[in-house]
This record gives C-alpha cells, sequence and structure tokens, in this order.
C-alpha cells in the first residue's frame, strides 16, 4: 500500500458551484419532467414557474462559471487526451474489481483523469450549454417575433430539451455512482464539500500538466 | 410594452431577481377607463320622458299605430332598423342572399325559417312576417316595443308572426298572452333593457336556453358567480354595455363576419365597438401573471375565463328528430326536469354545467344553407368555426356543439327544409306527422328541389361561448388544457408543453436512465463481490 496524503484539489467557488449546480439541476429535472407530464408534485403552473426562475439562475450561475474557469486558467484542466484514456476505461471496466490502483494520480494540476476531461468537456460545452441554450429560447417563446427567432420550431426545441434533459439525468445517475469509487465510498464527496482530496503518494506525469506559457 | 417588460426581465434577473416580480405588478389599460364609464348614470344623458308625449296618450288599435306614434319624431328610425340584420334575417355580406335565418341557412333545431314564419317570426323584430310576401319596406312594421319598452308586459304570441294577441289567448294549454296596455308600453319605452334582448336571446330554438348554452333565462338577472361583467351584485353591465350600437347595428358577430375586425382596446380607438374583451382589458390584462398574458395572442380570454356553460339554466345538447313521430311514447323527464321526448320533435339530451369544445377560431362561422352539398358519411357541421393554428387571426375558442340528427335528402345529398308548423292540409309536419309530405311542401315553398327520399344524417352545429365569464379564481387552470388528456387534446398544429410528446423519445430517455441505473447496480454489486473475494484470500 502506497502511502496517503491529503491535497487542496477543490477551492470554495468550485465547491459552491458544484452543489449549487447540483441542486439547481436536480430542482430542474423535478420541475422539467413535471411540464412534460410525467407527474405531479407542484402542479403545472407552479412547476412552470419555478422551472423558469431555476433556469435563469442557473444560466446567471453557468456564466460565473465560465468565467471564473478562463481567468483562473483552470480551462486547461479540461483540455482533451487520449492518453491514459483506455488505461482508465480499462480501470473502471476490469481493474477495479481486481482491487487495482487508478492509473491516473489527481494533483492540484490535475483533477481530472482523461476520461473525465472528456466527460466535462463534452457535458459543460455540449450538453448543459444546450439545454440552456434551448431553455432559453423555449422561456422567450413569446418574443420569438422581436428576436426574429420565428425560424424556430417550438416542437424540435421542446424534443432537444427534453433529450438533453434524460442525458443529464442518465449522467447525474452515474456520476453519483462514480463518486463511491474512490479509496472509500464517501471519499470523493467528503472531498467536494472540504475540498480536501486524499490520494496515493506519487508523481503527477509531466502530459498531465498543462503548462502556463 | 410587456415585451419590453420580459425583455428588460432577463437581464434584471441577472442583475437582481426580485426585479422580475416589481416590473410584472402593473395596471391592466382600460381597466380604469371601463369602471369610470360603468360608474356614469344613464339617465344623464335623458332629455325627454316619454310618459309626457301626448301622442303616446292616444287610443292604439293595433301595434303599428304606436311604430306609427314613434317614427312621427324618430324619423330615420326605420330607415335604419330597415338595414339591420335584426329586421333582414340575411347576412349582408352573402351577395346572394341565400346566409341567413331569412335566406336558406339551415340549423339542427328547427331547421329553417321558410314556411315556418308564423311560428319563428315571433322573434323577429316586425309585425305579420307570416309568409315570403312580407313587405320588408313598410315602415309601420317595424316593431319599435320588442327592444324598447321597459314594462316586462310586451309580449309577441308565439305563433303570430310577429303580433301581439288581440285578446287574452292562452298558448299550448299552459301560458296565458294578454293583449299589451299600448299606452303603459310606449311611454315606458327607454334603452335597451336585458329582458328587451332576452325576450328572443335567451329563448331561440324555441324555449329557455335551447340554443346559446351561455344565454338563457339566468342572464336576464345574474350574479357575480354567473357573469362577472352583468352580476346585479357588481357591475351590473346590460347587454348593450358590449353590444355597443351604431344607427341601430348592434355589434356583435353576423356569421361568416366577426364581431370586431381588429381587437383594439378603447386607449388605441375609444370609439371602436366594445364588443371585444381587449376593448377595455387590453392584450395584457392580467396584472401579475406575465405568463397569461403571452397566451392573449393565441388563446381568447373566453377560454379560460368560462370554465363551464349552462351553469345555472340547463341548455340543449342533442335533438334527433329521427324518432319524432311516436305520439304513444311515454315522454320522461330528465335530471333537469327538461322532457326527454316531444312526439312532435323527436329525443331531446340536455345539458349543464358543460365544458366546452375548443377549436381554432379567427372569428367568422361557415354555416350550411339548403343548397350546400354535404358528405353523409360523416357527421354534417352544419356550422362550424374557421381557423387553424397558422391563422394569426385565430385563436382557440370554446364552443358549445349541439348534435343532432336531422332530415336530408338521400339523393341529392343536401339539408332539407321540412314544413314544420302548419294547418293539417298544409304537409305540416306537427300536424301531419308525415316527413316526406313535410320535406317536400318546405323544399317547394323555397324554391328547392325534392327527390322523394330522406334519411337522418348525424349533425354538428356551434355557438361561441363568450357570455357567463366566470370570477377570475375561477378561471380555468393551466393542468387542465397542459396535460395529456385535458380541454385541448383535440386541437393539432403546435406543441404544446405538457400535451405533447413523442413517444419514441420519451421511450428512448427513460431506456437510456434505466440503463444506467442497471449499469451502476451491476458495477456496485461487481466491485462488493469482488472485494469480499478479495478479502477471502
Amino acid at each position: 500500500m502506497k502511502a496517503k496524503k491529503k491535497i487542496y484539489l477543490y477551492t470554495r467557488f468550485e465547491r459552491f458551484w458544484h452543489w449549487v449546480q447540483s441542486l439547481l439541476i436536480f430542482l430542474l429535472l423535478l420541475t422539467g419532467f413535471e411540464v412534460h407530464g410525467t407527474f405531479t408534485l407542484f402542479g403545472f403552473q407552479k412547476a412552470v414557474e419555478y422551472h423558469n426562475y431555476l433556469g435563469l439562475t442557473w444560466i446567471i450561475l453557468f456564466i460565473f462559471i465560465v468565467f471564473w474557469v478562463l481567468t483562473t486558467g483552470e480551462w486547461r484542466q479540461y483540455i482533451p487526451t487520449t492518453k491514459k484514456l483506455f488505461e482508465v476505461i480499462g480501470y473502471y471496466s476490469s481493474g477495479i474489481f481486481k482491487g487495482l490502483p487508478h492509473p491516473v494520480q489527481k494533483s492540484k494540476e490535475a483533477k481530472h483523469n482523461p476520461l473525465q476531461r472528456l466527460t466535462y468537456l463534452g457535458l459543460t460545452a455540449v450538453l448543459l450549454t444546450l439545454q440552456m441554450g434551448t431553455g432559453l429560447l423555449y422561456w422567450l417563446y413569446n418574443d420569438w417575433a422581436i428576436w426574429n427567432l420565428t425560424f424556430l420550431d417550438l416542437r424540435l426545441l421542446a424534443i432537444i430539451h427534453l433529450a438533453c434533459a434524460f442525458a443529464i439525468l442518465a449522467f447525474v445517475i452515474i456520476h453519483v455512482y462514480m463518486t463511491t469509487t474512490g479509496h472509500t465510498l464517501t471519499s470523493h464527496i467528503a472531498a467536494m464539500f472540504s475540498g480536501w482530496e486524499e490520494v496515493e503518494e506519487g508523481e503527477v506525469a509531466d502530459w498531465e500538466v498543462q503548462k502556463k506559457n | 410594452m410587456h415585451k419590453l417588460v420580459r425583455r428588460g426581465a432577463f437581464w434584471s434577473v441577472l442583475l437582481l431577481w426580485p426585479m422580475v416580480a416589481l416590473a410584472a405588478t402593473e395596471e391592466a389599460p382600460g381597466r380604469q377607463l371601463a369602471r369610470q364609464t360603468v360608474k356614469n348614470d344613464a339617465v344623464k344623458w335623458i332629455t325627454a320622458d316619454h310618459s309626457q308625449h301626448p301622442i303616446l296618450k292616444q287610443r292604439f288599435e293595433k301595434p303599428e299605430d304606436v311604430t306609427k306614434a314613434c317614427l312621427s319624431c324618430h324619423n330615420q328610425a326605420s330607415l335604419q332598423i330597415h338595414k339591420t340584420i335584426h329586421w333582414t334575417w340575411k347576412d349582408p355580406s352573402d351577395p346572394k342572399g341565400e346566409t341567413g335565418k331569412g335566406g336558406l341557412s339551415v340549423n339542427n333545431f328547427c331547421i329553417s325559417v321558410g314556411s315556418n314564419e308564423p311560428r319563428c317570426t315571433s322573434c323577429h323584430i316586425g309585425y305579420g312576417w307570416k309568409d315570403k310576401n312580407f313587405d320588408f319596406t313598410r315602415a309601420e312594421s317595424v316593431d319599435c316595443l320588442v327592444c324598447h319598452e321597459q314594462t316586462g308586459t310586451y309580449k309577441k304570441f308565439p305563433t303570430k308572426a310577429g303580433y301581439p294577441v288581440t285578446n287574452a289567448t292562452m298558448f299550448e294549454g299552459k301560458t296565458e298572452f294578454l293583449p299589451p296596455d299600448y299606452n303603459a308600453v310606449a311611454q315606458s319605452v327607454g334603452r335597451p333593457g336585458r329582458n328587451n334582448c332576452g325576450t328572443c336571446h335567451f329563448y331561440g330554438g324555441g324555449g329557455d336556453g335551447v340554443k346559446h348554452g351561455d344565454l338563457d333565462s339566468s342572464m336576464a338577472m345574474p350574479n357575480k358567480q354567473l357573469d362577472v361583467h352583468m352580476g346585479t351584485d357588481g357591475q351590473n353591465f346590460d347587454c348593450s354595455r358590449c353590444h355597443t350600437t351604431d344607427a341601430h347595428n348592434i355589434a356583435g358577430r353576423i356569421y361568416a363576419t366577426p364581431a370586431s375586425a381588429d381587437r383594439k382596446s378603447l386607449l388605441e380607438n375609444d370609439l371602436t365597438p366594445k364588443i371585444m374583451c381587449e376593448s377595455c382589458h387590453g392584450a395584457n390584462p392580467h396584472k401579475t401573471n406575465q405568463k397569461a398574458n403571452d397566451h392573449t395572442d393565441k388563446v381568447a380570454c373566453q377560454s379560460c375565463h368560462i370554465p363551464t356553460f349552462a351553469r345555472v339554466n340547463p341548455t340543449k345538447m342533442r335533438w334527433d328528430w329521427s324518432t319524432a313521430g311516436d305520439k304513444g311514447r311515454e315522454v320522461k323527464k330528465d335530471e333537469f326536469g327538461k322532457p326527454d321526448y316531444d312526439a312532435k320533435k323527436g329525443d331531446f339530451v340536455w345539458g349543464k354545467n358543460e365544458v366546452p369544445h375548443y377549436e381554432w377560431f379567427n372569428g367568422a362561422i361557415k354555416g350550411t344553407t339548403a343548397k350546400d352539398v354535404i358528405d353523409p358519411s360523416a357527421p354534417v357541421r352544419m356550422s362550424w368555426p374557421i381557423g387553424d393554428a397558422k391563422d394569426p387571426n385565430a385563436r382557440i375558442f370554446p364552443f358549445k356543439v349541439h348534435t343532432g340528427k336531422t332530415p336530408y335528402d338521400k339523393v341529392r345529398k343536401t339539408m332539407v327544409i321540412p314544413k314544420l308548423f302548419g294547418p293539417k292540409g298544409s304537409g305540416a309536419y306537427w300536424a301531419e306527422f308525415d316527413w316526406n309530405k313535410a320535406i317536400a311542401a318546405g323544399q317547394e315553398y323555397n324554391g328547392l328541389p325534392y327527390s322523394g327520399e330522406y334519411d337522418f344524417v348525424e349533425t354538428q352545429y356551434v355557438f361561441p361561448i363568450t357570455h357567463m365569464v366566470a370570477p377570475k379564481d375561477q378561471a380555468v387552470r393551466c393542468v387542465e388544457c397542459h396535460a395529456k388528456a385535458g380541454r385541448l387534446s383535440n386541437l393539432e398544429g403546435f406543441y404544446m408543453p405538457g400535451r405533447d410528446s413523442v413517444g419514441l423519445l420519451d421511450m428512448g430517455g427513460w431506456a437510456l436512465v434505466g440503463a444506467s441505473l442497471l449499469g451502476v447496480a451491476l458495477h456496485g454489486l461487481g466491485r462488493f463481490l469482488s472485494s469480499v473475494g478479495r478479502r477471502r484470500e
């Protein structure tokens, strides 16, 4: 067994953004699927009102997130790579059952493994952006004429918005499950609260760290 | 302007959350104006006391003499009346003159006027329209009293072509009609009140609440619960508050002509007819509910604010002529105390608290005349609203749909006009109970051919529901339409949240979610079992 050390992985703003965003996504899924007619909880009218306010709040938070990621240079953490990608996939599909160590170490400079980089980049740049974009257009439906958006089709927009919602729900399920794959079941979640993650001692490979230039 | 509020809303949400709520609280335009108008006492504008006119103290022999007396001062009145649809019973927009009660239009109640005049024209604002030879240009044939008298004692006899009785007469052995005291009624005249209009419009189809569904005798003295504008415990509007009048032309829809060409508020044009809700309420009437205002371009006010019609008195929902003629059949009273059958007329179904049927409606209704070719393989829409989701002037609007089985010409595929009312020997169905004779007589009278073969076809006839506006706390809730099986489940051509979905996407989506759950469950189980195995080692 290698020695463990604690490193400060997630800053206060990252933790704030993560938990607020998770709460917003949870409530948006809840109210969104009610609007879709999947179940009745708040009542259609309230569900629509909540969904609109939650969605706008999310967009505002997202703007701050993007601003933070850009200005702190943390965007480098999301540059995709295929290096060790298949080792990570191999770890989660077989190594983890054999008790093998994770092939990629976490560090302050490389907090995401290659699979996470791809996932989070896709999530943030494509899925969440698409969801917020379609949501915003949906919300603006009655003003399409003013904004010269009448070429849009509400049905198509709703289909994309719903498809994204399903994808986000699937992501949430897998994401929550993956938090249990740390060296204890709750160590990843604990780190997301405290900012400190316990990792195994070891060197971070050069390729993982994007040098500031 | 409210669009600007929303446009601003996004940016203000960016800056300051509570701004959105504040921006939406403002008074709906026109409400204040409307309130002030209602507060004014009508007496202010009245400069004549008709009880003091010597000409109205003369001895009147017949009702036409009253009209002559009226016209001696109001010398343009009959000329104005003669041009109105209340007089001609014909759609002025139809150059052929075939559309209208006075033309060849048909419905699934008593079907058509021609050959049945003396019975139908008890609701004509004239005297003596007993057959097609009636002189529509005669000044003294205009009945001023039915619209203007205020005693409530002036009654036109149901079968006397618009005349009151000259001696006390029983109608159908139930109701006694008395000759009017012409001096009293003539001296009482004033602007038409609810009972004047209601004399005919509450009883269309030959009885209380038969036709409209949103107009019956309960609207003579409604409370606010039944009609928030006309309620005597509230604003106490009479009909002409909204049905404004221009040279005796009363604002309202006329067949394919919408009640108003555009939906303008009095703030935009203070001479506009007040016939539309928007005239007073504007296009953004909801003070705090912007989402409701967002609906006003596509959903008529009536759709949400008249949750059900016939809320006090029942209305006729179905009339099956095909079963008429069984004089031996026992007539039962339904739950509302209305007869379910009449040997002269067939089977009836009455309804109360009826949920409207919703259709796209641009203000025009297409009717059917006895000349139009019909398709008997499907229910015949004898009248039906015009409009669809793509029509910029169309909005979703509530209707009463009156269904029935109505006679038609099997060979020529047209609706027919049977002679219903008349003496024995005239062919009238209500005297001889022979459809072939009745149809032949009616068609011939109207100058229409008849093949000699008839049958009954399923028919539908619509009435726009626009009265009986309920207090706002009783408005239809969002979820009553935004639901899989809601009020608007029949409407097509647009996507509606809560109602519409793509089955394949839902299936695929839930399959993805299910697969994710199953995947992580199996993965977790695998980790658990393998770690137990490793520990044993």
